[in-house]
């Protein structure tokens, strides 16, 4: 048992230190979502007007509502993000050294999971942080209901990306899944706009963001931060969760996945 | 003489291409057995096998015929244990650029499970018989080819294991760093009873009292000591020898 909590002490410490010496990733990971905030969300502030929809309970600024999408944003390319580096791991060969040692594959896998997401709800708080100065704020019990909440959606968009990096041999292929997933995943989903708004425009487009697991993860972040559990979203996320994991686990899994077929090198 | 490695009629085959699968035999039904103490020289050329092997052992991938067994535990049924008492240094290095040493050691020991403060102590061990314990608190990025390769290996012992893996580490280093390393690995193997692998194409690399595997198109066309092998090939070197077994120049 202590040798499972030390591999998940080293994993989770390492990726913390990456994530400090990687200063330039840490800005730009904020830099994104505030530039959505301060630039995008005030521009379209006349145009888009948020009717009074759960958990608001009165007439929000366009700011406020996307505010929850733009966490998930954090959330989506960190998840992404990790991918990436396993991939570029992989190829470098820095994987290798999780793989080969004397644990399960699925547990130190699970363990790079919860270490990715640790960093993400990091970027996350910090991003509200400066969000509150531009009086986007909410109460003391938001800010800890969204903790469970940003787990649960970090672990859903980074298993995505473990799920993505065990099907992707090179990193040339992974620029084109990128935009592929990122983009679809963000801009069919409530993250900008309300259901009710998407349906009006397109039937077709507003099933697509109904279904989207993203969405759901937003919308489970929104009603957190009004200290409000959506125990559908939370249902669909975890859901989706175990469905990712469980595909990314099969194609790590050295007799079966893609690995094993295609005699990728680890 | 116990056995640190063996295997079973290792075989594996890869298919390639996407709408059209191309089967392609990667090993072919290789037999070998490796003693504790003992150094063995995997030699090949590219293509040969060697990468695939050294997945195989280590579990990267799985075979579906044939078998590994590493200090009498099978690679597939009690993977912790066989991998437990293995050290690899992969050709590819896998240390952390923007860590430092010790924080690179460090993670390595709390993946096997070593308590703190017996990591701190190997770590010192380790780092000080290869002259680098003075660096520990420099990052990774900073040390030159033959240092970094040099905390590679105090890595892979860290957790002492009874069987070290070594593909092609030499790879891009000058003359004398190769040696040093070639040396210590041998040293290594004489006082410490650890078997090695040492997987490479350079010939000067083997010392004249190694065993040696010979790999070509993932068979296995020789296996057995320098002097057995030179008299089995009729030849005066092992890079005769090489190149009458497979037809390539060593």
């Amino acid at each position: 048992m202590l040798h499972y909590l030390r591999a998940l002490r080293g994993i989770v410490v390492r990726e913390l230190s990456r994530f400090v010496q990687q200063k330039g990733r840490f800005i730009s990971a904020l830099v994104r979502p505030l530039i959505w905030l301060f630039v995008f969300a005030a521009g379209f502030r006349s145009t888009l007007g948020i009717a009074v929809m759960p958990p608001y309970e009165t007439y929000i600024l366009y700011e406020v509502y996307i505010t929850p999408g733009l966490i998930g944003m954090i959330q989506l390319f960190n998840g992404m993000q990790s991918s990436l580096s396993m991939v570029y791991d992989r190829e470098m060969g820095s994987m290798r050294t999780l793989l080969v040692s004397p644990l399960p594959r699925g547990y130190l896998l699970v363990c790079k999971l919860l270490a990715g997401t640790l960093v993400s709800v990091l970027q996350a708080y910090v991003f509200l942080g400066i969000a509150w100065f531009y009086e986007i704020e909410t109460s003391w019990q938001g800010y800890a209901t969204l903790f469970p909440a940003l787990l649960l959606a970090g672990m859903m968009l980074g298993a995505l990306g473990l799920l993505l990096s065990s099907f992707i041999r090179q990193l040339e292929n992974f620029a084109g899944v990128m935009n592929f997933v990122i983009f679809p995943l963000f801009f069919m989903s409530t993250a900008l706009y309300p259901l009710w708004r998407i349906k009006e425009s397109s039937a077709l487009l507003h099933t697509l963001a109904q279904y989207n697991p993203f969405s759901q993860a937003v919308e489970l972040l929104r009603f957190a931060l009004y200290g409000q559990w959506n125990g559908y979203a939370a249902a669909y996320v975890s859901a989706a969760l175990l469905a990712f994991l469980g595909l990314a686990l099969w194609g790590y899994n050295p007799s079966k996945g893609m690995m094993q077929r295609k005699g990728a090198t680890a | 003489m116990a056995t640190a490695v063996s295997t079973d009629r290792l075989t594996k085959d890869f298919t390639t291409g996407f709408w059209r699968q191309h089967p392609h035999r990667g090993l072919d039904a290789l037999t070998f057995e490796i003693p504790t103490g003992s150094v063995f020289g995997l030699l090949g050329p590219n293509g040969a096998g060697k990468s695939t092997l050294f997945a195989l052992i280590t579990r990267l991938y799985d075979s579906r015929e044939g078998r590994v067994v590493i200090n009498g535990y099978d690679v597939r049924r009690d993977s912790r244990q066989a991998l437990a008492g293995l050290g690899v240094v992969f050709q590819q290095p896998t240390l952390d650029p923007d860590l430092s040493v010790a924080q690179n050691l460090h993670y390595h020991c709390d993946l096997h499970g070593l308590p703190g403060r017996i990591a701190s102590q190997r770590i010192r061990e380790e780092l000080e018989r290869q002259g680098m314990y003075e660096r520990r608190w420099e990052k990774v990025r900073q040390l030159n080819g033959g240092h970094r390769r040099r905390v590679e290996i105090a890595r892979a012992l860290l957790h002492q294991p009874a069987l070290l893996l070594l593909d092609e580490p030499t790879v891009g280093l000058d003359v004398p760093s190769r040696r040093a390393i070639v040396d210590y690995v041998h040293q290594l193997c004489a006082e410490r009873r650890v078997a090695v692998l040492w997987a490479s194409h350079l010939i000067d690399e083997i010392h004249a009292g190694d065993r040696l595997l010979i790999l070509h198109r993932g068979c296995l066309l020789a296996q057995g000591g320098v002097a057995e092998i030179l008299v089995e090939t009729e030849t005066a070197d092992i890079g005769a020898a090489f190149q009458t077994l497979t037809g390539e120049a060593g």
